[in-house]
This record gives C-alpha cells, sequence and structure tokens, in this order.
C-alpha cells in the first residue's frame, strides 16, 4: 500500500505546461471581447449602411410623413407614430392587468398554489412565438374589430392601430408583471404591519404602502415591456394593415418601424430605400438600447434600496 | 357618520381585491384562446404525412410541412454551434472575473444584445452574410439567431456559476490540478443543470423568431439540407401560409402552429425539469 | 529543531495594501502537528494559505519573503507541483458534488487526467479512506456521492482526498469550526494519529484544541509572530504576555 502512494505520487507528472494555462486563461478573455466587439460591429454596421440615408435626408428624415420609392423620397415620421402610438397603447391596456397579476402573486396569494399556476401561465404567455399572436390576432380579433368599427360607423378594416395595440399588450403582460410582482413580494413585513395597527384595510396597505414601495421594480418592469413591444415585428405585421400613410385614429391602419422592415426590406429596390430602411432599424437599435439602459438603472436602484 | 367612512372602506377593500383577481384570471384567457384555437384549427391538419410530407401547390390538398420542419433543425443546429462554447466561455470569464472594468463592459454588452430587437438582427445578418454571398441562406439565418442566443447562455452560466462556493474551486486548486482542469472538470460540471437549462430556455426563444429569417434564410418551398442555400422554418411558413389569401394554406398554417407551440411549450417545461431535477445541492 | 520540513523567512503577505501577515519567521518540524492559534483576524490562515500559494489567487495579494520547503524556494517553484506536495483541508468540507465517494477520494489523480490502473486505484481509495479513519463506514457506499455523509464524514472525506496525493505536509484550516463536537473529536484524534505520517499544520482560534492535539505552537497576533514552542510550554508558562492574554481570554 505505501508502495502504491509512493509511487504514483512521486511519479505525478509535470504540471502542464504554462502555456496551455494561459492559453485557455485568453480563450476566455478573447471570448468576453467577441461579446464587446460584437455589439460594437452591430452599430458600425447599422450606421455605415445608413450612411447613404442619412446624407440624403439628414435630419429631415425625422420630420417627413413622405414615404414615397418611386421618387426616392422617405421619411420615418409615419412609423414613428405609428410604433409610439401602439408601443403606449399596448402599455396602456395591459397595465391594470399586470398590475393585478404582480399584486396577486405577491400580495394576496403568495405561496399559493393559484400562484405558482398564474405564475405559470405567464410564462407561457411570454414564450409563445410572436407569429402565433399574429395568427391569432389576424383570424380572431380582427374580425372583431372590424365589427365593431361597422358598429361605430368607421371603415371597417379590422387591421389597424387597435388590433395590433390589442395583440401587443397580451404580449407584454408577463413582462410589464414580472419584476413588479418579485419586488411586491420583497416588502418587508414591519412596515406592512405598521400599516395594519394603524387600522388600514388590506387595500389601503397595498395602495399606499406596497405599491409605492415598490414602485421601482414596477417601473422596471414597465420599461421591460415598453422595449418588447417597440421591437416587436410580426404579430404587428400581421395586423396593422401596412399602410404607409401617418393613421389618423386607433381604428386607421399603420405600420411600425419594424413592421415596415418586415414589409419592405426583400422588394427594397435602389440603394436609397434599402439604406433608409436599414436607417430606420438603427432607429430602432438605438431606443431599445436606451430603454434597456433606463431600466437596467432603474433594476440596480432597486437592488439597492431592497 | 364615522361608520359610513368605514363601511365605504371595508367595500372598497373587498372590490380591490375582487377586482385583483378578476383581472388576473381575466389575463389568462388570451393563452387559453390562442391555445384553444390553435388545436381547434389545426388538429385537424395534424397527420403522419404532415410531419413527413413536403407542401403541395396552392390548390391541391394535402401536403405537409416536413421542410419546415428539418429547416428549422438546421436552423437551430447553425445557431447553436457558435453560440453555446461562446457563450459559455464568457459566462466562466464573467465569474472568474466579478469586478472588473472588462467584466463591466461586457455586461452592458450582453443587455444590448439581448435587447436588441431580432429584425436588426436579420438586417446585420443581412449585412454581412447574405450581401458578402450573394444568396440567402441558412448559415445568415442561423447566424442571426446565433446572436439571439448569445446573451441568454452567456447569463445563465455567469449566473449559474456565481452561486457555486468559492471553497470548490479552491479545494481542486489546492490538490495541485491546474486552472484550466478546475474549471472544466469541476466547476464546469457543478454547474451544468443551470446552463443547460439557459441553453434549452436559448433554443426555446429561436426556434419560434420569424423576423430575423425573412431576409436571411428566406424560406423554400422544398427541402433543403443544404446551408448556403436557402431553406424553410416552421415560423416562415407560418407566416407565409397565413398571410395568404388560400383557406387550403391557412389549414396548413394552423396544423403548423401546433406544431410549433407543441415544440416550444416541450422545450420550456424540459428545462424547467432540467433544472429542478439535476440541481447540483452544496 | 529536529528535522524542519518547512520554513519562512521574514514572510509578510497583503492583500492590497493590507498587510495581513507580518515579517513572520516560522520554522515546521516534521511529522509533528503544529497548530497556528490567534484570535480572529490575526492572519494565521492567510499564513498558511501562503505555504501552498492559494494566498496568490485572490486579486491584488502579494508576499514579502520566503517559504522554503525543505530548502527549496516555494515560489520559485511551479504552483501545481507545490501543491501536490502540501495538501490543504478547508474550514467547510468541499467534496466534489457531481463525483462518487471512490472518486472524491482520487480526484487529485483524475482530475489531473492521470491513468492508474483498477487495482492501484481500488488500493488507493482503500488506504486513504483507511488513513482518514472513514473507511468501515462508507466502504459499501463507494458508488454513491459524497452529499449524504454527514459534516464530519465529509471532512474525513476531504481530508482522505488530500492524503492520497502523499503529499509532505497536511494544512488544516479550522478543520472543526463547522462540526459538532463529537465529530470533532474524531478529526482531533485523527489528526494525532496522522502525524506519523505526515507533517501537520493545524490553525485554530480553539485554544483547547490546540492544547489538545499539537506539539508545537505558534502564536500570531495581528499578522506578528508573538511566540513559538512546545505547547505544553507555550500553556503552561507563555513568554510573552500577549500569549498569555489570549490564553487566559482576556481576548478572542
Amino acid at each position: 500500500m505505501a508502495n502504491v502512494f509512493s509511487n504514483k505520487a512521486r511519479a505525478l507528472p509535470q504540471a502542464p505546461s504554462p502555456l496551455t494555462q494561459t492559453a485557455f486563461q485568453r480563450i476566455l478573455l478573447i471570448s468576453a471581447l467577441v461579446v464587446v466587439i460584437l455589439v460594437l460591429a452591430i452599430l458600425l454596421s447599422l450606421i455605415i449602411s445608413s450612411f447613404p440615408s442619412l446624407k440624403a435626408f439628414g435630419l429631415n428624415f425625422f420630420f417627413s410623413t413622405t414615404w414615397d420609392p418611386v421618387s426616392s423620397r422617405f421619411g420615418a415620421v409615419v412609423f414613428l407614430a405609428g410604433t409610439l402610438l401602439t408601443s403606449f397603447l399596448a402599455l396602456l391596456i395591459c397595465l391594470p392587468f399586470s398590475l393585478a397579476i404582480s399584486i396577486f402573486i405577491g400580495e394576496y396569494f403568495r405561496e399559493r398554489i393559484l400562484s405558482s399556476l398564474l405564475k405559470q401561465v405567464t410564462e407561457l404567455l411570454a414564450g409563445i412565438p410572436s407569429v402565433i399572436y399574429g395568427f391569432w390576432g389576424l383570424f380572431v380579433l380582427v374580425p372583431i374589430v372590424r365589427n365593431l368599427e361597422m358598429k361605430l360607423g368607421v371603415l371597417p378594416y379590422g387591421v389597424g392601430i387597435l388590433s395590433a395595440s390589442v395583440v401587443l399588450s397580451v404580449m407584454i403582460v408577463p413582462y410589464a408583471a414580472s419584476i413588479g410582482r418579485e419586488v411586491i413580494a420583497l416588502v418587508p413585513s414591519d412596515l406592512k404591519e405598521a400599516g395594519y395597527s394603524l387600522g388600514a384595510t388590506r387595500q389601503e396597505v397595498v395602495t399606499k404602502i406596497i405599491l409605492p414601495y415598490a414602485r421601482s421594480g414596477i417601473l422596471a418592469g414597465i420599461l421591460l415591456a415598453l422595449g418588447r413591444a417597440l421591437g416587436e415585428t410580426m404579430a404587428v405585421t400581421m395586423v396593422i394593415g401596412n399602410s404607409n400613410i401617418i393613421p389618423r385614429g386607433i381604428f386607421s391602419p399603420g405600420n411600425t418601424m419594424a413592421s415596415v422592415i418586415a414589409n419592405e426590406f426583400t422588394e427594397a429596390t435602389g440603394a436609397l430605400y434599402l439604406s433608409s430602411l436599414i436607417e430606420i432599424g438603427l432607429l430602432l437599435f438605438i431606443v431599445e438600447v436606451i430603454i434597456n439602459l433606463i431600466g437596467r438603472y432603474v433594476i440596480k436602484r432597486v437592488t439597492v434600496e431592497v | 357618520m364615522g361608520e359610513d367612512r368605514i363601511k365605504l372602506r371595508m367595500v372598497k377593500d373587498r372590490a380591490f381585491i375582487g377586482g385583483v383577481v378578476v383581472l388576473s384570471f381575466l389575463s389568462m384567457v388570451p393563452l387559453l384562446l390562442i391555445l384553444f384555437y390553435i388545436l381547434r384549427n389545426g388538429i385537424s391538419s395534424l397527420s403522419w404525412e404532415f410531419l413527413i410530407e413536403l407542401p403541395r401547390p396552392v390548390g391541391e390538398k394535402g401536403g405537409g410541412v416536413a421542410n419546415a420542419i428539418v429547416g428549422s433543425l438546421l436552423l437551430v443546429i447553425i445557431a447553436s454551434l457558435p453560440a453555446i462554447p461562446l457563450g459559455v466561455s464568457a459566462g466562466v470569464y464573467l465569474s472568474e472575473h466579478r469586478d472588473g472594468r472588462l467584466s463591466s463592459l461586457v455586461r452592458l454588452a450582453v443587455e444590448v444584445l439581448h435587447g436588441t430587437p431580432s429584425i436588426v438582427l436579420g438586417i446585420i445578418a443581412y449585412l454581412w452574410l447574405v450581401t458578402t454571398m450573394g444568396r440567402f441562406s441558412a448559415l445568415s439565418g442561423g447566424i442571426a439567431l446565433s446572436i439571439m442566443m448569445l446573451p441568454v447562455i452567456v447569463r445563465a452560466t455567469e449566473e449559474t456559476l456565481k452561486l457555486i462556493p468559492d471553497s470548490l474551486k479552491e479545494a481542486a486548486l489546492a490538490l495541485g490540478v491546474p486552472y484550466h482542469r478546475t474549471i472544466l472538470k469541476v466547476v464546469l460540471p457543478a454547474g451544468l443543470s443551470g446552463i443547460m437549462t439557459g441553453i434549452m430556455i436559448s433554443v426555446a426563444r429561436i426556434a419560434g423568431e420569424t423576423a430575423p429569417l425573412l431576409f436571411t434564410a428566406f424560406g423554400n418551398p422544398f427541402m433543403n439540407w443544404n446551408i448556403i442555400k436557402p431553406v424553410n422554418a416552421l415560423p416562415l411558413l407560418i407566416y407565409n401560409y397565413a398571410t395568404s389569401p388560400y383557406p387550403e394554406w391557412h389549414a396548413i398554417a394552423w396544423g403548423a402552429s401546433c406544431v410549433l407551440v407543441g415544440l416550444v411549450l416541450s422545450l420550456n417545461i424540459v428545462a424547467r425539469i432540467i433544472a429542478s431535477r439535476w440541481k447540483v445541492q452544496f | 529543531m529536529e528535522g524542519t520540513v518547512l520554513r519562512t523567512e521574514a514572510l509578510s503577505a497583503y492583500f492590497g495594501e493590507n498587510r495581513v501577515v507580518n515579517k513572520v519567521s516560522l520554522s515546521i518540524p516534521e511529522r509533528k502537528v503544529t497548530t497556528v492559534m490567534g484570535p480572529s483576524g490575526c492572519g494565521k490562515t492567510t499564513l498558511i494559505r501562503c505555504f501552498n500559494r492559494i494566498h496568490e489567487l485572490i486579486p491584488g495579494a502579494k508576499i514579502e519573503g520566503r517559504v522554503l520547503l525543505r530548502e527549496e524556494d516555494v515560489y520559485a517553484m511551479d504552483a501545481i507541483v507545490l501543491r501536490r506536495r502540501i495538501g490543504m483541508v478547508f474550514q467547510r468540507p468541499n467534496p466534489f458534488p457531481t463525483m462518487t465517494i471512490y472518486d472524491n477520494v482520487i480526484a487529485g489523480y483524475k482530475l489531473n487526467g492521470i491513468e492508474l490502473s483498477r487495482e492501484e486505484r481500488d488500493i488507493m481509495v482503500e488506504g486513504s479512506l483507511k488513513k482518514a479513519a472513514l473507511w468501515d463506514e462508507v466502504k459499501g457506499h463507494l458508488r454513491r456521492k459524497g452529499t449524504f455523509l454527514s459534516g464530519g464524514q465529509q471532512q474525513r472525506l476531504c481530508i482522505a482526498r488530500a492524503l492520497a496525493m502523499n503529499p509532505d505536509i497536511l494544512l488544516l484550516d479550522e478543520p472543526t469550526s463547522a462540526l459538532d463536537p463529537k465529530a470533532t473529536a474524531r478529526i482531533e484524534k485523527l489528526i494525532v494519529e496522522l502525524k506519523k505520517t505526515v507533517t501537520l499544520i493545524l490553525v485554530t482560534h480553539n485554544i483547547a484544541q490546540a492544547g489538545r492535539v499539537s506539539d508545537f505552537t505558534a502564536f500570531l497576533y495581528l499578522g506578528e509572530l508573538v511566540e513559538f514552542g512546545p505547547t505544553e510550554k507555550l500553556h503552561t508558562a507563555p513568554k510573552d504576555k500577549r500569549t498569555e492574554e489570549f490564553l487566559t481570554g482576556k481576548f478572542g
């Protein structure tokens, strides 16, 4: 027994060369660098490919409603309007539902089977591919909206800003609820107990103590949802009507930044046309990054507070 | 008078919780509706032939979505091949260098990538690959999807490894095990379940994506295994058929939706099972 | 001093600018139990982590002075080779959770890709587990993962794992502080047994434990080596006032 020990232990081979060890560390470092370079390359590519359009239209691009491939004059206002309208409308619609879910899971039914059921369902909602939302929206929601429009005496497109907003709102409910429910659950009990001992009802504790305390987390969730809505392509494309005229109201068809790219990219003849679409993509990218960073900042503050 | 005030507050209290419950359950309705419609409209299209046959031209009955299934599989493989090693490596780097300026930069980059709209990644893959290759291809689609997978895998790896106690690493190093073997044979195996979960979730994420494929993989009515040619994919097929004017194609799109939703849900469930069953206790 | 296996020359250790070990010169006698003792934060853990060069793995850590293993400069040799000659057992038992008990014992070989024959492996596993007084309790469960073992058993597994490398020195960093009294007693008994074949350096803040198991004691205070000598002498007739104050519980 002693023999095995002494022979084998002494016979341990030389340590692997420093080369292997530093090679491994280098691979890790390079992987980390690649991620950063990737992001920079994406930004750079978008900017370079937008040059023709930037040169041709400059700042006017963001104020012009003309989108005319024939005369090669492009302006993004229609799509900015479409994006902002649908996203904010969707947020508005989803807010009561997301808030309700956050309060349900985080406060009223914490640790109960009902809550984990609701959690599973909202997570499943988030997992459904957007093309399926669009499909469903096109065949189920749009006819309903069309009926509504007929009853209201409006042009019965069916598709349009309203349909897109409703579909979007269903899609973003899980995102808006996600962070909120965690933060609500983490509100310290002694704060709540202080409220109760002062004679507050449960509803009053929720609205006056819990929600204000959790507001950063709720805000972070909302920003997350907004980011999701702004970048959503397929579901919106399928139900928004794809019209390049500025929408007059929620029943008008329209287009968003993402949906116009989806629709027209493969048919874009001419370098300027393509470049304009890419410039819209660049704008989308930058807006998303900004929202993301703001959300990140808010989340950081939440974790510090909690 | 005070009693009326109190009564009012009690009513508000009841109404509030009622509202919370009602709204919460209402939000489940769309999921149920969607699943219901997909099943109702799609189940009649589902059959063995549906899964292994190619699409027929317009007007002819029958046909299947085999090329889309194969295409989706191909795209997932092409996307995973760069994304998994790169993502895990970067995740290991981040967990080994908790503080550090490069680490903060990398985390920022990961956030940006995660938030990039998928259609923008389609544009990027178009600019980098489609224009240089001169054609649409499975490769360009796969690369776009790969970039989508990356941030999920990096984050999952970093978060998993952060939970592993340092003493495990130190125990291996104290035995005279070199650093690279410590990471590869002690730390990563201990974190395997979390990393695998992250990979499955990222696959589920890209399996249902359409936008990045619109002008990269582009679609293909025929079967294609060649990565430098255009390829079809389930989400692409659904999009094209659903927005077409032909009812036969709508039916196929419903059937394909069944398949896609089933696939994505299964991946999510498997990911969850892996996360709980394979978890390593410390 | 008879048979010094390890000695330090004016060893100082830093975390960044913060000096935690201050010019310690110490000679560790071979095949004895030497305890490094002192109040929390006195630098004793950092000191022994300089012996097997685990200290330098922390970003910003550095040392001054020398550490000599059988008159070889420890910082001039390859750290990997060094760590196979000086083994370590940690405060919290840390068997590798993805490996079986069997594989844990020979982990030092497995992880280095060293091929041993089936027979050699079996002999080594049995031998190390017997040395660590764990064999009888686990011999029927070698193929199970180590996580079902009690804290004390897990710690003895870690000792077996370190012993399998046949090191010259075994460092033990507060090995019983996470264990119950019964498990502690077993490990103390084991330590006294082990000194027949290996030199042991034990870090503890538990004065009674130091008194029970060690032949020599070094008392560290605020990073400085205050006193070193045969344990009995140090406990009964300490030369330095600080040592006396620590022993009588004037500060912890």
